[in-house]
């Protein structure tokens, strides 16, 4: 089968910082790809290489085999990327239904809308509200983002990515900083995913990645230095001691 | 910022009667010169609205508003000079002119954020203002008279000050309501959500640049529109009206009336106008007035006399 996501040959430095050093990567259909890495490895720099924020120096990124390098993030997001983001991006002035709601006018309103269009809008606010039921938030529907607790910004930031019924999904470690209970929500939530959407997914904890992940793969200094099942990367000799050796893997 | 005030709905109903029922006011009290200071008040206000659109709403300040408010004058002035006064023409030809300079300026401008989209805007609105003052075929620095005010079907109506007031309140009216489905609409939500968060936006697919785009230039055709009806207001037009401090009075009243809340930006242009009119008379260096009582607005009332009406904005 042919993979959902691959790069090829990704570089990007800033200055004398190499953040990517010529990263080779696949997330092949239905399937949960775990990358880890110490703090500052370059993993929220390749995702956004792979959304589109940040244009690399040299490589290519191909979506289901397409090549979308040249692409600008809005025109990969409508081939159906979806990236959640590490520092949580709800917008904080619209309410939890309006942040959802406008994640999927993005996907089924193409053109521009300049007057009101009720039914239109009753449609993907019902969709909307079933979304965000489902992560839990339900009683949070007309509560603005910004006045969410942390952990209830991280399941709305799930709610934003689920509602793009995306063809593949970045998720930029979606458990920062949510509390136990959201964690194991969150898991949970990927669980369901897994077979279905293909995940790239960047997360410190390696409870959640090893219960999650069809493969791992290792980022230090901008390279992948390891890549393989779980039992390969705990195996992997180079893996203990670039990473898991270190306390910095377990705690963070 | 939940509202626990609510926008009472019947508020504009109320003042839009009184505001119709002006014109009688004035005369009955023995100003008649009322009307027109009112008419000017309300054309400033459909030029604080079509500001409020991409500052208030986009968060694009924009110091060139003038520019596009002032080739709206200049499309009636030079097409009444050329014999061309009917209004149902001309009018929309302001509207066309000052749209089609924001789409084009826009292409360059709205790429800048911040400070750049400042100087950007600022330095097209100048282009215009010294564009204008080199029209020697149409007056160059002095202006340019325009005989006689727009023909409406061909009846000379507007003539009748009363009539033309009525004329520019009908227009902000529509102004107004049209503006306000517009931020409500699928467009609109995006335009507020871009001032959120842009990387989130467009992460869902959205165009930001193809957005804000539009909304300028939707705002510099209505800046147009007042454009065309100043024209026709003070039968003369004159590079002055495109000058950079017309567009930081614009961005005065709009701070003044409340950001990104379309009522109190009319609110605005009739504060700071009437101020103008009353302090004038006292004092030329009146504007060192204006400066602190701006800041005692902004300290106590950050969103400005509109927020006395409306609370929640986004
Ligand atoms: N825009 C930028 N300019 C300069 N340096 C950057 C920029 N973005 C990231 N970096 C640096 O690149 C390195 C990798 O950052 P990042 O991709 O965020 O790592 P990670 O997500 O793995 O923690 C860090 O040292 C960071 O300081
Ligand atoms: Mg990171």
């Amino acid at each position: 089968m042919s993979p959902t996501l691959k790069v090829e040959g990704l570089r990007k430095a800033y200055g004398g910082l190499v953040v990517s050093d010529g990263i080779d990567l696949e997330v092949r259909p239905g399937e949960i790809h775990a990358l880890i890495g110490p703090n500052g490895a370059g993993k929220t720099t390749l995702v956004s290489e792979i959304a589109g924020a940040v244009t690399p120096d040299a490589g290519r990124v191909f979506l289901e085999g397409r090549d979308i390098t040249g692409l600008p993030p809005h025109e990969r997001a409508r081939l159906g990327l979806a990236r959640s983001f590490q520092i949580t991006a709800v917008l904080p002035r619209f309410t939890v239904l309006e942040n959802v709601t406008i994640a999927i006018q993005g996907l089924e309103c193409r053109r521009f809308r300049f007057l009101p269009a009720p039914a239109l809008e009753t449609g993907w606010c019902e969709r909307a509200s079933a979304i965000i039921e489902s992560v839990g938030l339900g009683r949070r529907v007309d509560t603005l983002a910004g006045s969410l607790s942390h952990g209830e910004k991280r399941m709305l930031e799930m709610a934003i990515v689920l509602a793009r019924a995306p063809r593949l999904l970045l998720a930029d470690e979606p458990m920062a900083g949510a509390g136990g209970e959201e964690t194991a929500a969150l898991v949970a939530l990927l669980e369901r995913l897994k077979g279905t959407v293909p995940v790239l997914l960047i997360e410190h904890d390696m409870d959640a990645v090893f219960a999650l992940a069809d493969r791992i793969s290792v980022l230090v200094y901008g390279r992948i230095i390891a890549s393989g099942t779980a039992a390969e990367i705990r195996a992997n000799p180079e893996v203990q001691a670039a990473y898991l050796g270190s306390d910095e893997g377990l705690v963070a | 910022m939940t509202s626990t005030r609510r926008r009472a709905g019947w508020l504009p109903l109320a003042l839009f009667v009184v505001a119709a029922a002006w014109p009688m006011i004035a005369e009955m009290s023995g100003n008649p010169f009322w009307t027109v200071l009112a008419s000017r008040m309300l054309i400033f206000a459909i030029a604080a609205i079509s500001l409020d659109l991409i500052l208030g709403y986009g968060a694009m300040v924009s110091f060139g508003q003038a520019g596009a408010v002032g080739i709206g004058a200049y499309s009636v002035g030079i097409a009444a000079s050329h014999g061309l006064n009917e209004g149902l023409i001309v009018l929309p030809l302001a509207v066309l002119a000052s749209g089609l300079f924001s789409l084009v300026t826009g292409f360059v401008a709205v790429r800048t954020r911040g400070v750049y989209f400042i100087m950007i805007t600022l330095a097209f609105g100048q282009m215009i203002y010294f564009t204008a003052t080199s029209l020697s075929a149409y007056g160059g620095d002095d202006g340019l008279t325009v005989w006689s005010r727009s023909t409406i079907f061909g009846s000379g109506i507007l003539e009748d000050e009363r009539v033309f007031y009525a004329f520019v309140l009908i227009l902000l009216a529509a102004v107004w309501v049209l503006a306000r489905l517009l931020v409500a609409s699928p467009f609109g939500k995006v335009i507020t959500a871009a001032r959120q968060n842009e990387a989130r936006v467009e992460s869902l697919g959205f165009d930001i640049f193809a957005h804000r785009l539009a909304i300028y230039t939707i705002s510099g055709a209505i800046a147009g529109l007042a454009g065309g009806l100043l024209a026709n207001h003070a039968e003369f037009v004159s590079p002055a009206y495109m000058n950079w401090q017309r567009s930081g009075e614009l961005i005065v009243m709009v701070v003044l009336g409340g950001m990104g809340t379309l009522f109190g930006p009319i609110a605005g242009a009739l504060a700071y106008l009437g101020l103008e009119h009353v302090l004038a008379g006292f004092w030329q260096h009146w504007r060192i007035i204006l400066g602190p009582l701006l800041i005692l607005v902004v300290l106590r009332a950050p969103g400005g006399l509109g927020s006395f009406i409306k609370t929640r904005r986004t």
